[in-house]
């Protein structure tokens, strides 16, 4: 079982050091801070210490569950090996409190995710909200850019909802994407969190998007919705991309053929007065952190956190070490 | 003042929700909440009191099991209704049956107790005469005890019934959509929503509280109604 699971870390990492490899063609913008080019490099493959760096403090912040926290710790522990100042504040409650403490100046940066910015702070009704992640992200910069903060390039990884079945669902049906579900939905029970029924990247997407018309819709609390998978009282639930139940459980994710469920890259946040202090060392190191945290990777992440009872701090170092960022 | 004036507004008016998509709020969509609250706890109560009346007559009347009878109450309020439900997820599910069960064990403690409670405080001569009458024991459970217990065993079914009408609101969370609803998703419904189904969810409250408050006057036998008033007097 643990052999599996090595083998299945190293085939991640492979991929990820792939991504990470063909994505380097993102321009430098490294004009306007205090730190020269030696600095951090992505084509050298790991972070670099600048000792410049260490006259800037950063605090970095995070909402209150694993993700987030798993995101923070990776973001501390790696600009603190670029050479920066770093402590954290990782328990900051939902993303109202953590804006207030970002506003306010108690941390410096925090991880957002693109949707809940737009939907949360900034006004946007789910029917308005982008399906084009690049575009979901232009328009979250834009808005935060009007607050004096600055979204930093977002995260490959998605955080969304997702139409989730069991294996031998998916192979009785033949279910590969959403829109299979049209001529079977009627014999399937649907499960969600108690908002996804009146929402419209939930039950009333599936509905008016796609047409479905499930047998019954039975609301459980976020932390159920594996377990009746599992079970089999569910036979499709809505469960997030990144759960690490998914992978664990043998879950299968429909595609979401009609580009429904908006898009929720995380972002970090970070006050634009830090932004100009930390130079250019901080974007840099994000994006290098940011370029291996796709889907799968992110999933694993989360599942050592929730499945395996390990820290976020530790689970944060060894996805440092494993993607090669610090030695 | 202002926020519970929209809270007020929510329940009389239909709205967009915030969220998109949906129309929230209204009589209409309150009275679709309701009703299954309603069931529920309706269903609960009755269950619990089905059960923990006649244990508690028995076990009055045979003057045993009083420790248990007694702390039942406070084992049943230390373990959370929603640690309940997901031990019960395992065997039956989530759904109606599960809450009813949770909200059953919710109630069952204060009803319990005070019916244990009102049968040992009845005076010991009243049994005694009653059984010189010649009573047999289930008549003097029947037409001494119960009578004479019925002010407690009401207030025990008052306090299980605010309990289970407040505890119901989290039935969203498994499997039935109750008046918790707006409480548990204020993304969708606003915070108006919230307040406002919490300011229904109060109101059932004290609607119960009313109901079964008039309902144990009618029931306390004219012998100790007539006591009770000499007593003020």
């Amino acid at each position: 079982m643990r052999k599996h699971r090595w083998l299945m870390l190293l085939a991640l990492l492979v991929a990820a050091l792939a991504v990470a490899g063909c994505g380097d063609d993102d321009d430098d913008s490294g004009d306007g801070g205090t730190s020269s080019s030696n600095g951090v490099s992505a084509d050298q493959g790991g972070i670099q210490k600048n000792d410049k760096n260490a006259s800037t403090k950063l605090t970095i912040g995070s909402k209150n569950f694993t993700e987030q926290k798993v995101l923070g710790e990776i973001y501390a522990q790696a600009l603190s090996a670029a050479g920066y100042d770093v402590s954290t504040q990782l328990n900051l409650g939902d993303e109202k409190t953590a804006l207030k403490a970002l506003e306010g100046g108690d941390i410096s940066a925090y991880p957002e995710y693109t949707g809940t910015a737009l939907l949360s702070f900034f006004g946007v009704t789910a029917d308005k909200l982008p399906s084009d992640e690049a575009q979901a992200f232009d328009e979250a910069k834009a808005d935060f850019a009007k607050k004096n903060l600055t979204a930093l390039p977002p995260t490959p990884f998605v955080s969304s909802n997702e139409v989730g079945v069991t294996k031998e669902t998916a192979d009785k049906y033949g279910l590969e994407k959403i829109s299979d579900l049209k001529p079977v939905a009627g014999k399937l029970t649907l499960y969600g969190s108690p908002e996804c029924r009146q929402r419209l990247d939930c039950l009333l997407g599936l509905q008016q998007v796609y047409g479905l018309k499930f047998k019954k819709f039975v609301p459980v609390d976020l932390a159920l919705r594996h377990e009746v998978l599992k079970k089999g009282q569910a036979d499709v639930s809505i469960v997030f991309t990144t759960d690490p139940q998914n992978k664990r459980e043998g879950f299968v994710l429909l595609d979401d053929d009609k580009g429904m469920f908006p898009p929720y890259n995380s972002t970090l946040v970070v006050r634009n007065d830090v932004v100009d202090k930390a130079g250019a060392d901080l974007q840099k190191t994000v994006e290098m952190v940011n370029k291996g945290l796709t889907d799968e990777v992110m999933q694993e992440l989360n599942a050592r956190v929730d499945l395996d009872k390990e820290t976020p701090e530790d689970v944060a170092g060894q996805y440092l070490k494993e993607s090669g960022l610090v030695g | 003042m202002k926020d519970f004036f929209d809270a007020i507004d929510f329940i009389f008016s239909e709205r967009e929700s915030p969220a998109g998509g949906a129309r929230v709020g209204g009589l209409g969509e309150i009275w679709e909440l309701m009703w299954p609250h309603l069931k529920l706890s309706g269903a609960s109560l009755g269950i619990a009191c089905a059960i923990a009346i006649p244990l508690g007559l028995w076990l009055g009347h045979k003057g045993r099991g009083g420790f248990l009878a007694i702390n039942a109450s406070n084992i049943g309020r230390a373990v959370p209704s929603l640690a309940l439900i997901a031990f019960f997820l395992a065997f039956i599910g989530v759904g109606f049956a599960n809450l009813t069960l949770a909200l059953v064990l919710l109630a069952i403690p204060p009803i319990l107790t005070n019916t244990y409670t009102g049968v040992r405080q009845v005076d010991r001569d009243t049994v005694d005469s009653a059984r010189g009458m010649g009573m047999t024991g289930p008549q003097i459970v029947r037409r001494v005890e119960l009578p004479l217990a019925l002010p407690l065993i009401f207030g025990g079914i008052r306090t299980s019934a605010v309990n289970v009408v407040a505890t119901a609101t989290i039935a969203p969370l498994a499997g039935v959509t109750t008046l918790g609803d707006p409480i548990i998703n204020v993304n969708t419904y606003g915070d108006e929503g919230r307040l406002a189904a919490a300011i229904v969810v109060a109101l059932l409250a004290v609607a119960t509280e009313v109901a079964l408050g008039t309902a144990q006057r009618a029931a306390t036998p004219r012998g100790l109604r007539v006591k009770r008033r000499e007593a003020v007097t």
